[in-house]
């Protein structure tokens, strides 16, 4: 009944971007769609600062350390050496200049021929 | 007529601000990584079995790339609309945190400009912003400068992202996914992430994080991300209450 076929638009998958683009806009928005006057705690506005760099610990540990659901188990993983190089050279470049493009250019430059190469 | 006028003089006080060029040049450094990311969801979202019209309006609207890698498995199979709209609620529950972070510095705005921030606040232009700008603005100048940076970044990521992603739909059957490019879009994350490691508890707070999402990796509908952020906050919040207070706190 709704499963799209290949090349036909259909007004159910229509629907669900609808749908989606309404989650994307009230998640978002969640805080700032109120105009009543009210703050955090203080308690809270103090930890949000550690907040950012959860939010990308919480995202990418999982891309590097795991596949399919499980903690991978061998070292010959391709995005482990890719990650450990782009750290390295961002901490080697003290963050300096284009330290984030050096981190993805030289992670990349290892990942590539360690999972296209050796299969990693 | 005279409204029109106050929103487009509202918007350019911004992209006239050196602080949106500023903006755009930082985002600029790690849109690389991210536009192969963005390249990799536009293939994904074809290969999922969505019609190149369909996947040009999930790119162009619902503007999310975890959310939408999320939803399509799901969209493939049919599965019922609630399931996958509380799917990639979760899945963007951090942005709810985000938000949250953010009213303070916006509240003095129209709701249509918090709405319009808010749509273009992903994880790189929050991150960004938050790592330059420490406090919501005392006055107008620091507002109108705080919003031309954050108003650089945040367009030229979203045109970076839109562009990579209507190349991918396009090129969906000519680029293999095994190639494994969407690795560059964690490698950027990461290299934001050491620029955001500036001091102890901050370091703290990305191992406990990337050991939470790993450890509550079994949670349904990503939210081993939140149950991270949580401890991770939590955690920091308990070590600074309890540590004696040492100079040059949070910088």
């Amino acid at each position: 009944m709704n499963s799209p076929a290949l090349d036909t638009t259909d007004l159910w998958t229509l629907g669900v971007i609808v749908g989606l683009t309404l989650v994307t806009v009230l998640t978002r928005c969640f805080f700032v769609l109120s105009s009543q006057d009210w703050h955090l705690p203080h308690w809270a506005q103090r930890g949000l600062q550690y907040a950012p760099i959860a939010a990308l610990a919480a995202v990418v540990a999982p891309e590097v350390v795991m596949l399919q659901g499980q903690l991978i188990s061998t070292w010959q993983d391709a995005r482990l050496y890719a990650a450990l190089t782009g750290a390295a050279y961002f901490f080697w470049r003290k963050g300096q200049g284009q330290a984030v493009l050096g981190t993805i250019v030289s992670g990349m430059l290892v990942y590539l021929p360690l999972h296209l190469g050796l299969g990693w | 007529m005279r409204q029109r006028h106050l929103w487009f003089s509202q918007a350019r006080s911004w992209w006239q601000h050196p602080a949106f060029g500023r903006g755009i040049r930082e985002m600029a450094s790690v849109s690389p990584g991210l536009a192969a990311w963005g390249l990799m969801t536009g293939v994904a979202m074809v290969k999922s079995g969505m019609s190149s019209f369909e996947a040009v309006a999930m790119s162009l609207l619902v503007f999310a790339g975890s959310s939408q890698l999320a939803a399509m498995p799901l969209m493939a199979v049919g599965a019922p609309v609630w399931v996958i709209l509380s799917t990639s609620f979760c899945v963007n529950l951090r942005f709810v945190v985000f938000s949250a972070h953010m009213r303070p510095y916006w509240m003095h705005l129209p709701l249509r400009w918090r709405m319009f921030h808010g749509y273009l606040t992903a994880d790189l232009s929050y991150v960004l912003f938050t790592r330059h700008y420490h406090h919501p603005p005392a006055n107008p100048d620091e507002s109108r400068e705080q919003l031309a940076y954050f108003s650089g970044g945040s367009l030229f990521n979203w045109v970076s992202w839109q562009a990579a992603s209507l190349l991918g739909i396009a090129l969906a059957n000519v680029i293999p996914t095994h190639w494994g490019l969407g690795f560059a879009g964690i490698l950027a994350l990461l290299g934001v992430g050491c620029s955001l490691a500036s001091n102890p508890l901050r370091r703290v707070s990305a191992g406990v994080a990337g050991l939470a999402a790993v450890a509550a990796y079994a949670l349904p509908l990503k939210l081993n991300i939140v149950v991270a952020i949580a401890s991770a906050v939590a955690l920091c919040l308990i070590i600074e209450e309890t540590m004696p207070k040492r100079t040059g706190t949070a910088s």
